[in-house]
């Protein structure tokens, strides 16, 4: 969408809720409905704006879940423990409600189909989100890109959109996936079980040879070893897009 | 007419104010938020040094073994942070700034400017830092003071806004003319008294 | 042990481009201190209580501090020789 993205002002439009969706027992994606939305490219996110009835406002940022389609936006929100906001947003939200918002924000974390690169996608726990929307993105343009996300979560039940990643590892030309649980694994878990290490990247990332632009997302140290690692084996950090998401991982 | 985001209750760990313990628009909070405007310093108490500079550039300093080695004292204080957390009734171990100045010439000093390991600073009148009012604390609720929370030692001026309590504060340096610090000169209030809300540099 | 108090240029976005009335996490700015150009998205962010501030990711050096003010927003360039917007 030509021009519709990247944008000169943001104004606070007001959404409405249309589906939630139950993604892990503390993960939550919020459907919306935005009119006036303009579109938006895979990996920015939004601004959420909630005000308490004594006047109180509390604003933070969401990455968006999906590519764009008219006026629909969703998020993929992560409960965090004694959070001030995911607890509403992921326990007492309903369908119906109206959210202020404003976005879409972002244009250094942003990939678009049709770029040609080859693609190198590393999400520790909630970090997935953006790289979802990238990954959905590129089905949707059925894209051809290569594609290798590597997936890092605590244990199966926090892996985020699983069954849809395991269908389109299966399914997609050129989509290949890799998850490691760091912390419990299935009796029959045939995967990887520690965190992601150089001797894992090394292994199953694009060489630096390849040139592929990476894009790594998660708990801010988590992103810090994972990027340092892929400059350690030979990309250039200007082929590594990062975006920390703080301590708990947002 | 402001938009109302249903079900949205606001703020959370919000406590009971007691009469006259809170100043304006604060509330009280039992967490202790962990904040930083950069990387938390390490400083092992070996390489750990605190300096008083006066205004002729005599030094004072204590090694981690010299202030220990200093009359203690176990303040109970209340502290408010100029983003509206208040925290009663927080205690804390400490040598008195009285004590740490008592062989300071201060009479061409009126100010004070507190530097930190990391590069913080944050500037101070010398008599808000005497007469009772402050500490070099070095532990937090029974407990040595982590680093997260400014240790190995910090600043304690609970009568001012908490950002004025430098953490990881490693000198202190006496000055006649008064110099801004660090959130100081980014638009925040020179002096910063809570009960004046002297949030911001025009209040 | 690894650092997690701290975020990057991406959640700033939304700030700065209330500031510069355009998109600034793709831009880039010069380090004043080490030279060092960075787009601001990759630019370290410590968003502590009284304001937000902008760390040179190759030097650690306080770029720029975002504090909103009763007046607005305001932006003081602590160390950013330059910054330079591509696609005017």
């Amino acid at each position: 969408m030509e021009g519709a993205a990247i944008q000169r002002r943001l104004t606070w439009l007001v959404a409405e809720v249309v589906g939630l969706i139950e993604e892990t027992p503390n993960v939550r994606s919020v459907v919306l409905t935005c009119p006036g939305w303009t579109g938006h490219l895979p990996g920015q996110h939004i601004d959420l704006r909630l005000t308490a009835p004594d006047g109180y406002q509390a604003q933070r940022s969401y990455s968006i879940a999906t590519p764009v389609d008219g006026e629909r936006v969703t998020i993929t929100v992560e409960l965090v423990e004694d959070g001030e906001v995911s607890p509403f947003l992921v326990d007492e939200l309903r369908v119906g409600d109206r959210l202020e918002l404003r976005g879409p924000i972002g244009g250094y974390f942003v990939w678009e189909p049709g770029r040609g690169d080859r693609l190198q996608l590393v999400a520790g726990g909630s970090g997935i989100v953006p790289l979802m929307a990238m990954i959905r993105a590129r089905v949707l343009a059925d894209g051809d890109e290569p594609v290798r996300l590597i997936v890092s979560a605590r244990s199966l039940e926090h892996v985020i959109f699983r069954d849809e990643l395991a269908d389109l590892a299966t399914r997609a030309d050129g989509i290949e996936v890799v998850t490691t649980l760091t912390r419990r694994q299935p009796p029959d878990w045939k995967g990887l079980s520690r965190r992601v290490d150089r001797e894992m990247l090394e292994e199953l990332s694009w060489a630096a040879g390849d040139d592929p632009i990476c894009y790594v997302c998660g708990p801010t140290g988590f992103v810090e070893v994972v990027a340092s690692t892929l400059v350690d084996l030979g990309h250039a950090p200007k082929r590594i897009r990062t975006e920390r998401f703080g301590p708990t991982g947002g | 007419m402001s938009f109302i985001t249903r079900g949205f209750g606001g703020r959370r760990g919000v406590e009971q104010a007691p009469q006259g313990r809170v100043p304006p628009a604060q509330y009280v909070t039992g967490d202790f938020p962990v904040l930083s405007a950069g990387p938390t310093p390490r400083t092992s108490r070996d390489d750990w040094h605190f300096t008083v500079s006066d205004t002729e550039g005599i030094d004072e300093s204590w090694t981690w073994d010299e202030i220990q080695a200093l009359p203690s004292e176990n303040p109970t204080v209340d502290i408010h942070c100029v983003t509206k957390w208040s925290k009663l009734d927080t205690t804390w171990e400490g040598v008195s700034m009285d004590t740490l100045l008592a062989d300071v010439d201060t009479s061409k000093a009126q100010h004070a400017l507190a530097h930190s390991y990391g590069g913080y600073t944050t500037n101070i009148p010398i008599q808000d830092l005497t007469g009772g009012k402050a500490w070099l604390a070095y532990a937090y609720d029974g407990a040595p003071l982590s680093p997260e929370h400014g240790g190995p030692a910090r600043l304690l001026v609970p009568h001012l806004y908490f950002w004025k309590s430098a953490k990881w504060v490693t000198r202190l340096v006496l000055l006649e003319t008064d110099r801004a610090g660090f959130w100081e000169s980014y638009g925040y209030h020179n002096y910063g008294d809570p009960w004046r809300e002297q949030r911001y540099s025009g209040d | 042990m690894t650092e997690q108090t701290h975020v990057d240029g991406n959640a700033l976005g939304g700030l700065l481009l209330d500031v510069f009335g355009r998109e600034m996490t793709d831009q880039s700015g010069c380090c004043g201190e080490c030279g060092a150009v960075s787009a601001f998205g990759s630019m370290i962010a410590f968003r502590d209580a009284p304001g937000d501030v902008m760390r040179c990711p190759a030097c650690g050096t306080v770029l720029a501090v975002v504090v909103l003010l009763p007046t607005g927003l305001r932006v003081t360039f602590e160390s950013i020789r330059w910054i330079e917007v591509r696609d005017v």
